[in-house]
C-alpha cells in the first residue's frame, strides 16, 4: 500500500461486543497478536471509547446493547469510523429472524466498512483497516482548503501529460492495425 | 469505617470481553456484596431453533459460542441422534472426540493468555496468542475454517482425518508439550502471577457442591467430576479419562485462582495425550450414518422422541435437551451452558475481595457471557427483566386464579 498520510499516524481502536459469539472478538485478538500483528501499523486497543479514533463492533444487536451502542459512538471524539466485523453485525446473519435482534448495527449508528465472514479471518480485518485508510484519505482529501488543494490538482498535471501521450501512442497502433487489415483486403 | 458504596462494572468494559453487569458493594477496597445481570447478549436461539429443521439448528448452536462451537455441535447433534435413534459409525466418534480436545486446546490456552494479562503480564498473552495460532492451523488443516468448523453432520461428520494427516497431528502434539511446559513454569515458578492467584477468590469443596459448580472451575475447589470420566461419551470410554485435580501438582487443594488455573494447564496436557490416544486407536469404517443429508431429513421429520446430550465443554458440563414431535422443525430446544453454573459461584468467590482482584475473578471462571444469555423473561412492556421472586409470585399468583376459577365451577 502507499503510504499516505492517514496511513502514518495511529488508529486507536474500541472493541463494542453487541451480543456477539465471541468467534469475531477472538478473531480481533488474534488480529492484534503476534502471528498477523496489527500493532506495527500502530491499531491499538484502548480502553474507553473516548480515546479511540475508530469503534469495532461486533454481533447482531440485542435490544439491550442498542442503547449502550448509541451512547459509546457519541462518547467518541471525531474524527471518528466505525468497522463492523462480522455477518451477524453487518446483516443480523444468522439470527435475522431473531425476537430479540435488530439485525445490523447500521441500524443505530453509520458503519464505514463492512467486513463479512461467519467469523472473517485476520488478514481480512487488516484488508479492512486498509479499505478505512483509502476512506480516510478520501475524507481527508475533500476537507482540505481550496487553495492546497488547487496546489494539488497543478502537481497532478504531470500525469495527466503522460495519459495523453499513452493514448497518443494506442491511437498511432491502431491506425497502423486498421491499414493492415484493409491493405489485406 | 468507611460507609459503604456501590461500583459498577459493565455492560461495555474493557476488564470483560462481553457484556454483563456486575453490581459491587464496597466498604474502602473490600468487597462486601455483589449483584450479576446478565441478559445483554441474549439473541433468542433456541426460539429460532423451533422454527428451523434439525440440519439447519446444527448450523445455528455452532453460533452460540464461537469459542466452544463445536461442543455445542457436538451436544445438539447427539441429543438428536439420541431423539430419533440414529447410529453413529465408531470412527466418526472418533474424529469428534479430536475436534472436542483439539477446542479444549485452544480455548484453555486463550485462557491462560487472558489470566496474565489481566494480572498485567502482557507478554505471556502474546505468548499464548502465539502458541493458539498453531491449534488453529492444525484446525485449518482439519476442518478448512479457523473457528466455527462445520465439522459435525446429523449421524457422522463431514470430514475425514486419513493417515497422512496423522504426522501434522503428531508434530503439533510435541510442540503443545513444549508450550505446556513453558506455561508450567510461567505460572507455578513466577513471584508475581502467585502472589496474584494464591489465596485470591477462593471457593470451598462445600461451596462448589451447594452452588452446582462445573468444569475446571469444581475440579479446581476439589470436586471430582468430569463429565468424560462419570457419563463417558464419544471415544472417551474407550480411552479412560480422569478427572484432573490440583492436589496432582500442589498435594493440597485451596480452591482459589491458581487452583484453577492448575487444573486448566494440566488439561492441556492431558488433551493433547487424548488426541494423540484417539489417532493410534482411530477404528476404520464410514463416516456417516447415511450419506444423503435429504434422507436423514426425511427421517428426522417423521422422528418422535426426547433426547438429552451431557458434553464437556471446555468450560464445564454442556447439556441440550431437545424434543421431535413428527414436525418439519424442531419441537423443543434447550441448551444449558456451564457459565451459568459458575457465574453463581462468583458472588461467593468475591467476598472481602479487594477491587484490583475483581478482574482476576471473574477470569477464573472463564466465562463465556454468549453461552449463558439464554432465555430472559420480561415484563410488559416496561423492559424490566424478571428475577426468581417475581416469577415465583407469578406462579403464585396463576395458581391462586385456577383455585378461585375452581372454587367457582363447585
Amino acid at each position: 500500500m502507499r503510504q499516505t498520510n492517514t496511513f502514518k499516524k495511529s488508529l486507536w481502536v474500541f472493541h463494542l461486543n453487541t451480543g456477539s459469539c465471541n468467534g469475531c472478538d477472538i478473531e480481533i485478538v488474534a488480529t492484534l497478536t503476534p502471528r498477523y500483528d496489527a500493532e506495527r501499523f500502530g491499531i491499538k486497543l484502548v480502553g474507553t471509547p473516548r480515546h479511540a479514533d475508530v469503534l469495532i463492533a461486533t454481533g447482531p444487536v440485542t435490544k439491550e446493547m442498542a442503547d449502550r451502542a448509541k451512547r459509546v459512538y457519541e462518547q467518541m471524539p471525531e474524527p471518528k469510523y466505525v468497522m463492523c466485523v462480522g455477518s451477524c453485525g453487518s446483516t443480523g446473519g444468522v439470527f435475522y429472524d431473531s425476537y430479540n435482534t435488530l439485525g445490523g448495527i447500521d441500524k443505530i449508528i453509520p458503519v464505514d466498512v463492512y467486513v463479512p465472514g461467519c467469523p472473517p479471518r485476520p488478514e481480512a480485518i487488516i484488508h479492512a483497516f486498509v479499505k478505512l485508510w483509502e476512506k480516510m484519505d478520501k475524507k481527508a482529501e475533500k476537507s482540505r482548503p481550496v487553495k492546497k488543494r488547487k496546489q494539488a490538482n497543478k502537481n497532478k498535471t504531470v500525469n495527466k501529460d503522460k495519459t495523453v501521450k499513452r493514448s497518443k501512442i494506442v491511437n498511432k497502433r491502431s491506425t497502423i492495425l486498421t491499414k493492415r487489415i484493409t491493405e489485406q483486403k | 469505617m468507611h460507609d459503604a458504596y456501590k461500583m459498577f462494572l459493565g455492560p461495555v468494559h474493557p476488564a470483560l470481553e462481553e457484556p454483563i453487569f456486575f453490581d459491587f458493594k464496597i466498604v474502602g477496597e473490600k468487597v462486601i456484596a455483589t449483584n450479576l445481570k446478565p441478559g445483554n447478549a441474549h439473541r433468542g436461539i433456541e426460539a429460532l431453533g423451533m422454527k428451523r429443521n434439525p440440519i439447519q439448528v446444527l448450523y445455528l448452536s455452532e453460533r452460540i459460542c464461537g469459542i466452544c462451537s463445536v461442543s455445542h455441535a457436538s451436544t445438539f447433534s447427539r441429543a438428536v441422534e439420541a431423539a430419533a435413534g440414529i447410529e453413529v459409525p465408531e470412527r466418526a466418534d472418533y474424529i469428534r472426540t479430536i475436534f472436542c480436545e483439539l477446542e479444549r486446546l485452544h480455548s484453555h490456552i486463550l485462557w491462560a493468555g487472558l489470566l496474565a494479562h489481566e494480572i498485567g503480564f502482557h507478554s505471556v498473552l502474546h505468548y499464548g496468542m502465539k502458541v493458539r495460532e498453531d491449534v488453529m492451523d492444525l484446525l485449518e488443516y482439519l476442518s478448512g475454517n479457523r473457528v466455527n468448523y462445520g465439522v459435525y453432520v446429523i449421524g457422522g461428520v463431514r470430514r475425514d482425518i486419513p493417515k497422512e494427516k496423522h504426522e501434522k497431528i503428531r508434530q503439533s502434539i510435541k510442540y503443545y508439550n513444549a508450550a505446556f511446559e513453558k506455561f508450567k513454569d510461567v505460572f507455578l515458578n513466577d513471584k508475581t502471577i502467585r502472589m496474584r492467584t494464591e489465596g485470591v477468590g477462593v471457593l470451598t469443596k462445600n461451596d462448589a457442591l451447594k452452588l452446582c459448580a462445573v468444569g475446571p472451575t469444581a475440579r479446581g475447589s476439589g470436586l471430582n467430576k468430569d463429565t468424560r470420566q462419570d457419563w463417558s461419551y464419544l471415544a472417551y470410554g474407550d480411552i479412560g479419562v480422569k478427572a484432573q485435580l490440583p492436589s496432582q501438582v500442589t498435594g493440597k487443594i485451596n480452591g482459589d485462582v491458581l487452583d484453577r488455573t492448575i487444573v486448566r494447564l494440566l488439561e492441556i496436557k492431558q488433551s493433547a495425550e487424548i488426541i494423540e490416544r484417539c489417532i493410534d486407536q482411530m477404528p476404520k469404517g464410514s463416516l456417516v450414518s447415511e450419506p444423503k443429508a435429504a434422507v436423514i431429513l426425511s427421517r428426522l421429520k417423521n422422528a418422535e422422541g426426547e433426547g438429552i446430550a451431557r458434553t464437556e465443554a471446555p468450560r464445564g458440563e454442556l447439556h441440550h435437551y431437545v424434543r421431535l414431535a413428527k414436525k418439519e422443525v424442531v419441537d423443543t430446544w434447550k441448551a444449558k451452558a456451564p457459565t451459568y453454573n459458575n457465574l453463581m459461584a462468583v458472588p461467593v468467590m468475591m467476598k472481602d475481595a479487594q477491587i484490583a482482584d475483581i478482574p482476576v475473578i471473574i477470569c477464573s471462571i472463564d466465562p463465556c457471557i454468549a453461552c449463558l444469555d439464554r432465555v430472559s423473561i420480561i415484563e410488559g412492556n416496561s423492559g424490566k427483566s424478571m428475577n426468581k421472586y417475581d416469577l415465583h409470585e407469578l406462579c403464585l399468583r396463576k395458581s391462586e386464579m385456577f383455585g378461585k376459577i375452581e372454587r367457582g365451577h363447585q
